[in-house]
């Protein structure tokens, strides 16, 4: 099995400077301009909280949201970490917007054949062995590149080197069942706008929860329906066959 | 067979035409300028009006199971002369929300994608071959209706002898779509106001789908049984009023005890935009008309009944709204309102609804032309539909 490649962001060492949207968008063939917020033309951006910058992007989670709820297969989860999408496939139902716990997917609204779009973690540039392009443009370090089993580690090693500079988490190790993309920050996460409460079970699993049911649902209520069915009808049987020796008010009326 | 005409029928159809011709306008533009420049929809708000119609639609068109089942599943035969109009009902709801979806879709050419391309995992998946499934079963079950305006009795026969497994996986169908509408909405436990989201979802879902497919019927039954014909005695329809009763008592304990089990009562106490969107949904459309059927007077006056039943069907709508937009909005910073073009697309749909209703049902035979007696057995169709022993 591929070992799962990830990104490390620091939002302690991000200057703001925005080189990852540029080599961002310039591996994509994405018009180029600075945008301050994810759109279809900008699959990463940097979003300013009182002077420290958050990376937005696909976190390309272990187990995706937009992976389960997409009705034909649009999503796909590589082995080695990309979450892959195809407009080919896509019905364009948007239940993937309406779902993902982060809102990183983006829509085509004005277009009349409109697409998904999303960071889909430089997947050409990974199997040619090169790094994604964010990373590669970052001049301070901020976004690393790397195994995302050896990046958990450098950022425990960097927690560890220097007590206090950052909250004592992980954002992504564990939340959502864990994503590919994790993030250290020196100030609480939820002052950098993340959604600190999404719990470390992936969100498929509230869906799977009551998807497993169904085939209870349908061989349970078959055959009460069915039961229903046979003793309704036998206790009418019974009902006029009775009232045939001994006529009631309502059974004349039947005959 | 003329049995059936529309009261002030040149004012409903000036009024569909124009509602419809400003629908196909609305829907030509939606689909030459793309989503964006005729819809509010937005990646803030990808679901929007549409998807909340689809939900409405869905729940009324419920008037088809429920009543299938109540009359050849459990024998109530007395309910047997508004089968057809259920039918009827469910058959034209299914056409048009899935009408609706092909519309909503941003790439309507691909609607086909999920006959071939699976994900099981998806609840959206599950919902569309429902929806497809249970339309072909409808298609079967409203058959003869037609078969037998053109007299054609052999197929009538050949599909009454499949008739009780396809009534049965029609209800078990209808009860997986009904229900997984609120699966949906299991996955965003982080976007949907605590009012609304609950891991019982599809139960409330369905529990109140019976309680508005039912009043539907009853809003039928009351509608249609004018000039000189009844379509239900009124001790029936107080009957049915009972059944939506319990459904409304049941939806409220399982909603309460949920909001109490999940510890999130405390947010009705709160008086913000989105706990005067809940309180009007659980007032108008649970408890009011609850209490008013306690009263046997509501129940056996056309006037209370009328009353009660148009409450329960907003108190749905609004429920079903509420869970699609409202829930979802963060007020102020991030709200929905549709746009023009949305709202002429949905209500140009529903007024194909309604005169499709009215144009079917003067030419297929809906409606039997007598008044008829509750204990009637032998029309043909009934014993097709709820076969006898053989012999």
């Amino acid at each position: 099995m591929a070992q799962k490649k990830a990104l490390l962001i620091d939002i302690s060492m991000c200057i703001g400077c925005n080189a990852c949207q540029g080599g961002c968008k310039e591996a994509n063939h994405l018009p180029e301009g600075e945008e301050k917020r994810l759109s279809p033309t900008a699959f990463t951006a940097l979003e300013e909280h009182d002077g420290k910058w958050a990376r937005r992007l696909c976190q390309h989670c272990e187990t995706p949201t937009c992976v389960s709820v997409c009705p034909v297969g649009a999503f796909t989860k590589t082995a080695d970490g990309p979450v892959l999408y195809d407009a080919e496939k896509c019905i364009g139902c948007r239940y993937c917007m309406q779902a993902c716990p982060f809102r990183v997917p983006r829509y085509e609204w004005s277009s009349t054949h409109p697409r998904v779009q999303k960071c889909i973690f430089c997947y050409s540039r990974l199997a040619q062995g090169k790094q994604t392009a964010c990373a590669e443009a970052c001049p301070t370090g901020a976004t690393k590149f790397g195994l995302r089993d050896d990046l958990i580690a450098e950022a425990h090693k960097r927690m560890d080197a220097e007590p206090g500079k950052y909250v004592s988490k992980i954002f992504g190790q564990e939340d959502v069942g864990g994503t590919s993309v994790l993030y250290l920050s020196p100030v609480p996460f939820e002052q950098m706008g993340f959604d600190v409460k999404l719990g470390t079970e992936p969100m498929p699993d509230l869906t799977a929860n009551a998807m497993e049911k169904i085939p209870n649902v349908v061989t349970v209520g078959g055959v009460m329906l069915g039961g229903i069915w046979w003793i309704t009808k036998r206790r009418e049987e019974v009902e006029k066959h009775e009232g045939s020796h001994k006529p009631t008010p309502k059974n004349q009326d039947q005959k | 067979m003329r049995t059936f005409a529309l009261p002030r029928i040149t004012v409903w159809r000036s009024i569909a035409t124009l509602l419809i011709t400003a629908g196909v306008i609305a829907a030509v533009l939606r689909f030459t300028l793309g989503l964006g420049a005729t819809t509010n929809l937005s990646d803030e708000f990808p679901w929007g009006l549409w998807i909340g119609f689809d939900f409405l639609g869905i729940g009324l068109a419920a008037a088809g199971f429920t009543i299938v089942a109540a009359v050849h599943l459990f024998h109530a035969e007395d309910y047997e002369p508004i089968v057809r109009p259920a039918l009827l009902t469910a058959f034209i709801g299914y056409t048009l929300v899935v009408l609706v979806l092909v519309i909503d879709l941003g790439r309507p050419d691909h609607f086909w994608h999920p006959l071939v391309m699976w994900n099981p995992h998806s609840v959206m998946f599950e919902i569309t071959w429902c929806v497809i499934l249970y339309t072909t079963v409808l298609s079967i079950e409203f058959a003869p209706i037609v078969l037998e305006k053109f007299n054609m009795h052999e197929p009538i026969k050949w599909i009454h002898t499949f008739s009780l497994p396809f009534m049965i996986i029609g209800v078990l169908l209808s009860t997986l779509h009904q229900s997984s509408f609120g699966s949906l909405y299991l996955i965003v436990p982080n976007r949907l106001y605590p009012l609304w989201y609950s891991p019982l979802l599809p139960i409330m879902f369905f529990v109140s789908c019976i309680a508005s497919g039912i009043s539907m019927v009853i809003l039928e039954t009351l509608i249609l049984s004018r000039n000189g014909r009844t379509l239900l005695p009124p001790t029936l329809r107080a009957n049915l009023a009972k059944i939506t009763a319990v459904a409304l008592a049941v939806y409220l304990v399982v909603r309460f005890q949920d909001l109490i089990g999940r510890g999130d009562l405390h947010y009705m106490l709160a008086w913000n935009y989105h706990t005067i969107a809940f309180y009007f949904e659980v007032l108008v459309g649970f408890v009011c008309p609850l209490a008013l059927l306690m009263f046997n007077g509501v129940r056996q006056s056309r006037r209370g009944l009328y009353c009660v039943c148009i409450m329960v069907l907003c108190g749905f709508a609004a429920n079903r709204m509420n869970t699609a937009i409202t829930g979802m909005e963060i007020y102020p910073t991030r709200t929905y309102f549709p746009s023009l073009i949305e709202i002429l697309i949905m209500l140009g749909i529903a007024a194909v609804g309604f005169s499709a209703f009215a144009i079917i049902a003067g030419y297929l035979p809906i409606f039997k032309p007598e008044p008829v007696p509750p204990q009637i057995t032998d029309e043909p169709w009934i014993r097709m539909l709820a076969p006898e022993e053989h012999g």
